[in-house]
């Protein structure tokens, strides 16, 4: 089973920061929070592995709980 | 209004039974000829039981109710001899598109797969089922099988006792008692059985009401299934539209919580809603509207001792993914070679237990497929809505957000994995036809193959030996020899061997799985016709 990364993996970690933003720039927040949402569905397809899937939503939510899988 | 809707199917006659001095004992007795009921009495009697169906009305069900039958309960049907009648008159469709706000966001096709006899899915109206169900029991009754319906039959109270159920019921002449082995209890969502019983049925209301309507129309709307979320005309909800026989459409318009249903159902305030949605220039005819809410919730146990709920009374769910009288047939057709190996002795009375192990497990995946439906249809909250109305924005763009949307997950069969009446898998074959699961149908040469496995315990030998017979205490198994020289698609092979060689299956009178290994083996398949007939 595939771990969720949660150590440093983004190489210009500050680029893809500034990416970020940049996409966001301007945006009203309602239009900046569908974004983000559709963010997250890109990027969860892209992962498709279930398993890191439910890693990474705990992770994000500071979910200690081990994982029991 | 349909004439159907006012003419009795089976009008309420006088009966010997209100007379007798001691209330006459039926082996079975049913409440309810809805779908299941029917459906349920049919099975029995065609198993030579002595069955009888009251119902408190003499009708088909008002409206139209369900329209979309799936291929499962097409099969079951076939086996009780209805199958045909509703393919003739059923609208086969495969190809649906989803709308968001003013544009199609995508289109899908159900892709039916090859080799099955009966369709994916098709549209009827549910009054025609019902229909053609009674037809059959009167067919069933000139061959002299012992099946009665007693229309305006209210049952107005139960007694349960170790070895019987008494009933009192009510008619336009009186009340008179019954009493029944078993009685079979599919009296719909509101079950009077259940509440006489004081059984509760818990589950989750969706804060939403929504406008069925079914119209008349002359429009040359193609046979898809239509599903706009937030369109113009019902901006922030959700609305359907799909094609029933006999120029008649589904429609369904989300209304939202806080409304006034009775003011909403009348016709001057539907009738300018749907001419906003189908354009001013369509004509087209009210033939039943009605405004639901809906919820998802089931009984805790579905058999109290020789008291059985089967279909509505036992679960219900949203419509989304037309589940409910699909999952009722598939009830009924799981109880009722149980029960009438029970009554004949043949198995002992746990063996009614599988029937609550296993139609629970379908209706919590009925019931978890709808729920999931409804969230995405009604978002209960801003954040779902968000995520919701994302996955359909990408689902325009890019094809990986398709399988997110979720209008609706239409009815399959669900595989009873995990059964106490499986034996354990011994066969390295395809995942489909493990045990538990229904089998596919296959097209043969000599014909399809559901129909050759019947009503009975079968075992299916592909490029196998085995006895052709095997009785094991009581039961009696047949073979039915396959080669796959003789499977020109090979769509055998492909759906019970795999890349295995030769496989012998032994298939319950439902057509699942019971047990499957390479090669027939006397010790083993006599434990598993006994397992699968709650001997171990
Ligand atoms: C808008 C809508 C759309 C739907 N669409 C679909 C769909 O597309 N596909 C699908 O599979 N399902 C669908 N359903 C669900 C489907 O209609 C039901 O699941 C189905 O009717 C259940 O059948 P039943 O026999 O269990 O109960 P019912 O059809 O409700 O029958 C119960 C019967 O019991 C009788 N009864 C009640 N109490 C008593 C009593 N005390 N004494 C005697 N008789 C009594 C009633 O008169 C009635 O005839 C839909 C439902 C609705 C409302």
């Amino acid at each position: 089973m595939a771990d969720l990364i949660l150590t440093p993996n983004i190489d210009g970690a500050d680029d893809f920061y500034a990416d970020l933003l940049d996409t966001h720039d301007g945006m009203d927040t309602a239009d900046s929070h569908a974004l983000n949402a559709r963010l997250v569905l890109v990027l969860a397809n892209h992962i498709g592995d279930r398993a890191v899937l439910s890693q990474a939503l705990k992770a994000a939510a500071f979910d200690q709980k081990e994982d029991t899988q | 209004m349909n004439k159907i809707f006012e003419t009795p199917l089976y009008p309420y006659s006088h009966g010997p039974d209100e007379d007798a001095q001691v209330p006459v004992r039926h082996q079975v007795v049913i409440v309810g000829a809805g779908p299941v009921g029917l459906a349920a009495a049919i099975d029995l009697a065609q198993h030579d039981v002595d069955v009888v169906i009251v119902d408190d009305n003499d009708k088909v069900s008002f409206g139209s109710r369900a329209i979309c039958f799936a291929k499962r309960p097409l099969e079951i049907l076939d086996r009780l001899g209805c199958g045909q009648p509703m393919v003739d008159k059923g609208v086969e469709w495969d190809l649906g598109k989803v709308f968001f706000d003013e544009r199609e966001v995508y289109s899908f096709d159900l892709l039916p797969e090859d080799g099955h006899q009966r369709p994916a899915f098709i549209n009827l109206q549910q009054y025609y089922l019902e229909e053609y169900l009674v037809a059959r029991v009167r067919e069933l009754q000139a061959e002299g099988k012992k099946i009665e319906i007693r229309g305006r039959n209210k049952v107005s109270a139960i007694g349960t006792h170790p070895d019987h159920v008494a009933l009192e019921i009510d008619t336009p002449e009186g009340s008179y008692n019954i009493e029944a082995d078993w009685l079979i209890a599919c009296d719909g969502a509101n079950s009077t059985l259940r509440a006489m019983l004081g059984k509760d049925f818990v589950g989750r209301v969706f804060e939403d009401n929504f406008l069925i309507a079914d119209v008349v129309m002359d429009a040359d709307f193609p046979t898809e299934r239509w599903f706009w979320f937030d369109p113009p005309f019902n901006r922030g909800q959700s609305a359907l539209l799909h094609k029933q026989p006999d120029g008649v459409w589904r429609i369904d318009l989300q209304l939202g919580w806080d409304i006034d249903k009775e003011r909403e159902k009348r016709p001057e305030n539907v009738i300018p809603r749907l001419k906003e949605m189908l354009g001013d220039d369509v004509e087209f005819e009210l033939e039943w509207v009605s405004i639901y809410t809906f919820q998802c919730r089931r009984m805790e146990q579905f058999r109290h001792d020789r008291v059985i709920f089967a279909g509505d009374s036992a679960h219900q769910v949203s419509p989304f993914g037309a589940r409910g009288a699909n999952s009722g047939l598939q009830d009924s057709d799981n109880l009722c070679w149980k029960l009438k190996l029970v009554m004949d002795g043949k198995a002992p009375e746990s063996l009614l237990d599988s029937y609550d192990n296993e139609r629970i497990h379908g209706a919590e995946e009925n019931i978890l497929n709808s729920s999931r439906s409804t969230d995405f249809i009604t978002p209960k909250s801003e954040i779902s809505r968000l995520f919701r109305d994302s996955v359909l924005n990408l689902a325009e763009a890019y094809e990986f957000a398709r399988p997110l949307v979720n209008a609706g997950r239409l009815s399959v069969p669900c595989t009873y994995d995990g059964s106490p009446l499986n034996s354990s898998d011994a066969l390295a074959g395809p995942n489909r036809t493990r045990p538990g699961s229904p089998c596919p149908d296959v097209e043969l040469p000599g014909g399809y193959l559901l129909p050759r496995l019947g009503d009975r315990f079968t075992l299916l030998t592909i490029d196998a030996d085995a006895p052709d017979l095997i009785e094991e205490d009581g039961i009696t198994v047949e073979r039915l020899a396959l080669s796959v020289k003789d499977d020109p698609t090979l769509l055998l092979k492909d759906r019970y061997l795999g890349d295995c060689e030769s496989a012998v299956y032994l298939i319950r009178p439902d057509q699942h799985v019971a047990a499957r290994r390479p090669a027939y083996d006397d010790l083993q398949f006599r434990a598993a016709i006994r397992r699968a007939t709650g001997k171990e």
